[in-house]
């Protein structure tokens, strides 16, 4: 199922499928290691819902909800 | 940093002490390497973003001095935050004679982005594999030697905690700085219509800045249309030309 990252809930494994956006808020999230093919993992949520914390290849990444949503993930 | 501080930190003459530069992503153990290389007592602490301004000491190694500065954290040196802007411009426009790139090895896949951003900036690096302990704890076993191959760099696996790698690591850096070592990055290659536009970019930005500053990455910034990154290096090339 194609779905947006912040629709993920904790616990849930999600795999990269696009970033979409570009310049900057594009690079940020490449440079964060969100490449097409990545597993993403919700870690936690902060008690107000955002930001979230992803496990992404090996480093825990807090994200605003309006970054997240630039990145199509599947589930698993 | 702005225009003025550009000329002051250009005058640094080379008898003066090498500084290195420790930089790499977030919590990869860089203040505790800073620690293990100088002796002071910077306070490290197992979350990101704490080194926020940053912190220089000093060692003697062979009889020469060292200044050792402790940058913050980061995934890129493109300058999305305050920490990317202090450890990007430390490494442009300060130019230590080294920069350290400190790596975790549990998950040395997303260090290398860095690696590679800093080696389009400068060649004189060297990568800092930290954190062997917990990759031998996870079984995961790094080759240094065809890292080191592959990367065109000097690669010391570490254990920065435990003091392991410090002395191979200052004999490494040594070694750079006296070109008995000369590090050859091997330098990301762009589809070809990206590299013939460095190709144009890249004389013009030597022309107007000279060689102070690493025209293929400016050249790629421009590319991207960072324009935020260009500004930073203007006022240097219009001070120079009032000169
Ligand atoms: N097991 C192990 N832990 C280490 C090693 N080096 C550092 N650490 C630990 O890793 C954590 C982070 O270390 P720091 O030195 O604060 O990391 P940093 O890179 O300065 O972090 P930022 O400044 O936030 O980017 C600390 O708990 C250190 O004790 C090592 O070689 N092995
Ligand atoms: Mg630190």
């Amino acid at each position: 199922m194609n779905i947006k990252l912040p629709q993920l809930r904790p616990g849930q494994r999600g795999i990269v499928q696009e970033i979409q956006g570009e310049g900057l808020t594009r690079r940020r999230m490449l440079d964060l290691g969100m490449v097409p093919g990545t597993l993403v993992e919700v870690v936690r949520r902060s008690p107000l819902g955002d930001p979230v914390a992803y496990q992404i290849r090996g480093a825990v990444i807090a994200l605003r909800k309006d970054e997240a949503s630039y990145i199509n993930v599947t589930t698993c | 940093m702005d225009g003025s501080d550009l000329t002051l930190l250009n005058h640094r003459n080379s008898n003066e002490e090498p500084v290195i530069a420790l930089a790499g992503n977030p919590n990869t153990g860089k203040s505790t390497l800073f620690n293990a290389l100088t002796g002071l007592h910077q306070h490290t602490g197992n979350w990101p973003g704490k080194t926020v301004l940053h912190s220089r000491g000093h060692y003697v190694y062979q009889g020469i001095n060292y200044t050792v500065v402790d940058l913050p954290g980061t995934y890129s040196l493109i300058a999305n935050s305050i920490d990317e802007e202090v450890a990007r411009d430390f490494i442009c426009f300060q130019k230590p004679e080294v920069t350290v790139v400190v790596a975790d090895a549990t998950c040395l896949e997303r260090n290398l982005n860095l690696v590679l951003q800093i080696m389009e900036i400068t060649s004189q690096v060297i990568l800092a594999v930290n954190l062997m302990d917990e990759a031998r704890r996870k079984k995961i076993t790094i080759d240094d030697k065809e890292l080191q191959r592959r990367l065109g760099v000097p690669v010391v696996p570490m254990e920065a905690r435990q003091g392991v790698g410090v002395s191979e690591l200052k004999d490494t850096i040594a070694q750079v700085i006296d070109r008995r070592i000369v590090p050859h990055p091997r330098l990301v290659r762009y589809e070809p219509d990206i590299e013939d536009a460095i190709a144009l970019l890249e004389p013009q930005i030597i022309r107007a800045l000279g060689d102070g500053i690493s025209a293929r990455w400016l050249s790629l910034r421009i590319l991207e249309g960072n324009l935020d990154i260009v500004k930073n290096f203007l006022p240097a090339s219009l001070i120079k030309e009032a000169v």
